[in-house]
């Protein structure tokens, strides 16, 4: 049995809890693989720092939290300071290149940097940089596929945006094919 | 009892990506729930958001009432004109509504009421997870009586279990709880709903005889003496105090023999039939992990450690809490070495098992003051030092 280990972060309003239920739903409506998703739920929900945990694996997820996650993405630089450190050996991480500055090069891990909220900026609205990242996530990561998302997204954002979130997840993702056929991860 | 398809008005068919708080709402509708009076309280509101926004497409009434002394008034009330009736809470607003519940356990109204527990006493820790309404829900409303309360581990299993809920509460007109906590409440997983041809839903027995010959109450220690609907024409007459077949007071102590005989024995007579337990290797087992709700997929976690190790380590979940197993702990405690039983509380239903196991096996309780769940080396820990 495989599991992953999954988790979203940055401050409130930036749309983290959305990305976990967009994966989440892919994966575990489209993708074939059992999801369990939890996160925040007080007040750092709602402007502070803010963070969604993804369990996902091929059998039933018993365990609902993450304990030695592989992938993690932080678009706050609170968040990438709290967070890095439980990253497993070889662990993925994401971060938004304008927003969250590294201590270091980490060579145990794989860093991604994308600009996510700039891409967002560049679309029209900052609100779509939680899209941009996700489509990125989904490049690098390959935990889950591109039409699953694509499939997941439309229940989750509102329909008279659907259209700018799919370009803004497209535009990430093909960010991200990018960085991985380009140079490998910094 | 009359058992028919869910009405499909109510079900939302297919997989969906769903908290445990949602899928409430929709085993409630799906089971033919049509009216909802509450008042919001965290972690339980999104349960009462969802069946809000379902209402009006469903064809159901949602009330915010002034609080939660008067949503349990005002579901006495829907029960009573024939609709099958829930609401959903936490932890001080649950204290509210105890006073009303001992008048639907007495008045034997059937309802389904939800209680996302969270952190206690009083305010306590409203975002935080716990499991400390265990007794209050059994015992909570003042004088004897007899309840059925349910608790799932996860967001499918809240929907399922709703569905049960409102059919147990039907077959035996007694108030039914779906006891889960913030966890399960917020965390999202696959829910699966069924196609409503699939769904099976006990229907309201309604009196249908001459009218001069209907009495809204029978004592015989079972459930599912009819019921009428307000309006319907039918005289009927219900109160809190102890009362005769025909709903009116008879206050003497004969009278209060014979009404709170049925009430307790209309469910621990049909235990066996209302009882529902997960087991795992309990066969062999030296020690037995004992849980319930989200904390028995944390002890899940250790049992498996548990047997890396080479101990023979059984689990068993209860899915109903009320009724307790009486009669599966008594058999299970001259078997085992030990019962080891986490609760995000101070020690609650262990008090249930060490009564039942009455000194034939150890008794661990892995206590939990709440606001997270378990660190699985704890209950590790106590399966390893309970095997000794």
């Amino acid at each position: 049995m495989s599991t992953t280990e999954i988790r979203f972060s940055g401050f409130g309003g930036q749309g983290i809890i959305r990305c976990a239920l967009i994966t989440g739903e892919a994966l575990a409506l489209h993708d074939d693989k059992f999801a369990t998703m939890t996160q925040s739920f007080g007040p750092e929900a709602r402007g502070s720092a803010c963070a969604a945990q993804l369990v996902v694996s091929d059998d039933r997820v018993l365990y609902p939290y993450i304990t030695s996650p592989s992938v993690l993405m932080a678009l706050s630089q609170e968040a990438y300071e709290k967070y890095y450190v439980e990253l497993c050996d070889k662990g993925i991480l994401i971060v938004d290149e304008d927003l969250v500055k590294l201590r270091g090069e980490h060579p145990n891990l794989v860093v991604w940097r994308v600009p996510a909220t700039r891409f967002a900026e560049g679309l029209g609205n900052r609100l779509f940089t939680n899209l941009v990242a996700l489509g990125f996530f989904t490049a690098v990561t390959g935990v889950v596929t591109a039409d699953a998302m694509k499939k997941a997204i439309p229940g989750w954002v509102p329909s008279r945006f659907l259209k700018i979130n799919i370009k803004a997840f497209e535009k990430g993702y093909d960010h991200g094919v990018q960085c991985m056929s380009g140079k490998s991860a910094s | 009892m009359n058992i028919v398809a869910a009405d499909p008005k109510g079900v939302d068919a297919g997989p969906h990506f769903m908290d445990g708080d949602h899928a409430i709402a929709e085993g409630a509708l799906a089971a033919g729930c049509r009216f909802f009076a509450g008042y919001p309280i965290t972690p339980s509101t999104e349960t009462a958001e969802r069946f809000a926004e379902r209402a009006p497409e469903v064809g159901a009434l949602f009330i915010q009432m002034e609080d939660e002394i008067a949503s349990i008034a005002a579901l006495i009330g829907g029960a009573w004109g024939g609709q099958k009736v829930m609401t959903v809470t936490s932890g001080p607003g649950f204290s509210l509504m105890l006073e009303n519940i001992g008048l639907a356990v007495m008045t034997e109204t059937p309802m389904v009421i939800a209680n996302v527990q969270r952190g206690g006493p009083s305010t306590g820790l409203p975002t935080l997870t716990a499991q400390q309404d265990m007794m209050q829900v059994r015992f909570g409303s003042h004088g004897d009586y007899n309840i059925i309360a349910l608790s799932p581990d996860s967001p499918q299993e809240c929907f399922d279990l709703t569905i049960e809920a409102f059919n147990l509460s039907e077959i035996y007109r007694v108030p039914v709880f779906i006891m889960t906590d913030e966890t399960v409440g917020h965390m999202h997983e696959k829910v699966v709903v069924p196609p409503a041809s699939e769904i099976k839903v006990v229907e309201r027995n309604l009196f249908k005889g001459p009218k001069e010959d209907f009495r809204p109450y029978g004592f015989d220690s079972q459930g599912g003496h009819p019921m009428t609907r307000a309006g319907d024409g039918y005289r009927f007459h219900i109160t809190g105090l102890t009362h005769n077949e025909r709903g009116y007071p008879v206050m003497t102590p004969e009278q209060n023999k014979i009404v709170l005989t049925h009430l307790i024995e209309k469910i621990n007579g049909n235990a066996d039939k209302i009882i529902r337990v997960e087991e795992d290797e309990l066969e062999g087992a030296e020690v037995v992990v004992m849980s319930y709700g989200i904390t028995s997929r944390i002890a899940v976690r250790a049992v498996q450690e548990a047997r890396k190790k080479g101990i023979k380590v059984g689990s068993l979940r209860l899915i109903t809490v009320w009724p307790f197993c009486e009669q599966k702990i008594r058999d299970l405690s001259s078997k085992v070495k030990a019962i080891v039983m986490p609760e995000i509380n101070y020690g609650q239903i262990v008090r249930e098992v060490e009564r039942c196991a009455a000194g034939r096996c150890k008794v661990v309780s892995v206590n939990h003051c709440g606001g997270a769940v378990h660190d699985p080396m704890v209950i590790l820990k106590a399966i390893e030092e309970a095997c000794q």
